[in-house]
């Protein structure tokens, strides 16, 4: 009897799941559909997920002619990946400083770090758009990547997970001969990954998705980033071919989804956070 | 010679003060054991001897050079942690290199890819690995070199962070409660282990510990800190037979010491039941005093109609012994004696019992607890000296 009503919580649970799993998915599995749609059957009154009439070739034929996709992609993946490094490069030598080490300036940092985590960049954007007027760095990699190069969240994540690493760990490291620098190269990123790989999800999807930035500070569509080529595709089309958009988006939200599908063991573990013991 | 010595060393964390003026000097291949109850400021010693911690005032010295304003990795000291610290994302193998690794290699050889272009490094890391290999098998390791440090159990931990230690041959060897995390019986084998590798590798050892059996079983010498004063270094025999302060008599020796508030008269006279003691003149004179003297070196008799009886009020069987507790009748304070086992078979709680204390091996202490030099008189030659 008790296997019997724990199927039934069983079931009752897989359904919840599925049904909100259903609620999620179902943009998505609506934009699949109409990547495969030719225009006329897109507008039809009647509303159907599988194609009547196959057309995935001629719209992704369209949304790979129409804009330069590579282009789009290759300039996500530089700025993606040069936020993330530079991210990391500044905010875990800051951490472990904040974290281990004794100086007089440390509250201070604290005191910012907190208040850097207040201002959204939103109320930034202005006068940063200003100075890179001046300094005419508009339309580059660099007007992409530098205001998000030095992250207050990335410190305050790595801050609170190089404090539950014990001192012992850095004096033993101290005694072996390791300067501060050895120290955070050796032992802290060795024993840092999932609170890397965790920071890894938050910095490359906020970036890859963000339109906001890339909208402000690029109007050359050789530096824009997928989001932006999107929208520059919609103004290409007149807005109208959906069929074609649908593709060009498939295609763009494709790389996250593999990397998250690839490396999903990983990922999870890297937000739960395991921290390291003995 | 002394290869390590300390001298004058104070330490206080924001008007709390942790050390106050500690000096100490290690002999060559000397091993001592710092103990102290928690709290009293040993393991903060270490921490400034090795450098993790900067003491207020002091001079630190190794081997002819003053250390105190090096940094850690410049003292040429390894230490042993309570924890072991080992790197968790390393081999025990590969946590013993380490050391030999960071000393011997320059950081352009250390790098991975281009480090290993570079003259001379392979050279070098084939000495390290032949090293590495030696040390583990002395400590008998060598089956573990390839795993890491969460596959290991605490004894095996432990070993491993040893051998990281020894591996480069410090002038000073540091220990910080190294045993405190292994079980008992692992516990006194690896006491055992850690005195013979000691003996082999003659490197001076200081070793903090709270556990006053381990310091005494193993230590050359033993140094008794009590509230941030070193109160005394001795021979493990010394301290226990002749402890220079009643916090050292009281902290060392299982089952305490027995301590009774007695007075001393103005001829320097003690008198504790058929007791006299005869103070060394000029120290004090009509004062209370505090009189202790040793479990062993106290005896429960039958009554009879001596001064001293008292009742038996508890009693622990320990095995080879047993430790029977008594109230004096006449000032109402509990005595602790050990007796056989076979002894102890005739008493019964609530019996009524002689005591009977061993003159020669009883302590004077003042009232700030130093040491009052005394010795033992039969109460006849007391009582001439007075009336001489």
């Amino acid at each position: 009897m008790t296997s019997n009503a724990f199927s039934v919580a069983r079931i009752a649970r897989l359904t919840v799941l599925s049904l909100g799993a259903l609620l999620f998915l179902a943009p998505y599995i609506f934009m699949v559909s109409t990547a495969g749609k030719p225009q006329s059957e897109i507008f039809s009154s009647s509303l159907s997920l599988i194609p009547q009439q196959w057309s995935y070739v001629e719209n992704f034929t369209k949304a790979l002619s129409r804009v330069s996709m590579t282009t789009l992609l290759f300039n996500g993946v530089i700025v993606c990946a040069l936020i993330f490094v530079i991210q990391i490069v500044v905010a875990i030598p800051c951490a472990y400083a904040m974290a281990k080490l004794k100086f007089r300036a440390a509250r201070t940092m604290m005191v910012l770090v907190m208040l850097g985590l207040l201002v959204p960049i939103h109320a930034t954007a202005l006068p940063i758009y200003v100075a890179f007027d001046k300094l005419s760095v508009l339309n580059t990699y660099t007007a992409l990547v530098a205001p998000f190069s030095i992250s207050v969240f990335a410190i305050f994540l790595f801050l609170q997970f190089f404090r539950a690493m014990p001192d012992d760990l850095i004096h033993a490291a101290r005694l072996d001969g390791m300067s501060e620098a050895g120290i955070v190269a050796r032992v802290i990123v060795p024993n840092a990954w999932p609170a890397i790989t965790a920071f890894a999800i938050f910095s490359v999807v906020a970036h890859w998705n963000d339109l906001f930035w890339p909208l402000i500070v690029v109007t050359n569509q050789d530096y824009a980033t997928p989001p932006l080529g999107l929208l520059y595709f919609r103004a290409a089309e007149s807005g109208d071919d959906y069929g074609a958009l649908m593709a060009a988006t498939l295609i763009i939200t494709l790389p996250l989804v593999t990397a998250f599908l690839l490396a999903q063991k990983r990922f999870v573990e890297g937000i739960t956070m395991t921290g390291l013991k003995g | 010679m002394s290869v390590l010595s300390l001298r004058g060393i104070t330490k206080s964390y924001g008007g709390n003060v942790i050390l106050k003026s500690v000096g100490l000097e290690a002999e060559a291949g000397e091993f001592i054991a710092l103990v102290g109850p928690s709290g009293c400021g040993k393991s903060t010693l270490l921490r400034i001897v090795a450098g993790l911690d900067h003491g207020d005032t002091g001079e630190i010295v190794i081997g002819g050079r003053d250390v105190a304003r090096m940094a850690a990795a410049d003292r040429n000291v390894a230490m042993v942690f309570q924890s072991y610290a080992l790197y968790p994302h390393l081999t025990a193998g590969q946590n013993i290199a380490v050391p030999l690794a960071m000393r011997r290699l320059t950081a352009m050889q250390r790098l991975p890819g281009i480090g290993n272009f570079l003259p001379g490094q392979r050279q070098i890391r084939t000495d390290i690995q032949r090293q590495v290999k030696e040390m583990a098998l002395a400590l008998k390791i060598d089956h573990l070199l390839d795993r890491k440090p969460g596959q290991m159990s605490g004894g095996q931990r432990q070993r491993v962070a040893l051998a990281r230690a020894m591996v480069r041959r410090p002038a000073v060897f540091l220990m910080d409660e190294p045993l405190s995390n292994l079980d008992a019986n692992l516990r006194v084998h690896a006491r055992g282990e850690i005195v013979d590798l000691h003996r082999r590798a003659g490197v001076p050892t200081l070793y903090v510990t709270h556990d006053q059996s381990e310091a005494l079983s193993m230590a050359d010498r033993v140094a008794v800190m009590i509230g941030g004063n070193l109160l005394q270094l001795a021979t493990p025999k010394e301290i226990y037979d002749n402890p220079s302060h009643i916090e050292v008599a009281r902290f060392l020796g299982q089952p305490k010491i027995n301590v009774l508030e007695t007075r001393i008269d103005v001829a320097g006279l003690v008198r504790f039941g058929d007791l006299v003691l005869l103070a060394n003149r000029g120290q004090v004179s009509d004062a209370s005093v505090k009189l202790a003297i040793r479990p062993e070196f106290v005896r429960f008799n039958p009554a009879s109609a001596r001064r001293l009886s008292a009742r038996v009020e508890r009693m622990e069987f320990l095995g080879s012994e047993v430790i029977v507790h008594a109230r004096l009748d006449a000032i109402g304070e509990v005595m602790t004696s050990k007796a056989t086992p076979a002894e102890a078979a005739a008493w019964t709680i609530g019996q009524p019992v002689d005591v009977e204390i061993m003159p020669e091996r009883t302590m004077l202490f003042d009232q700030q607890g130093v040491r009052l030099l005394a010795e033992p008189v039969a109460a006849a030659a007391a009582l001439e000296k007075i009336d001489g």
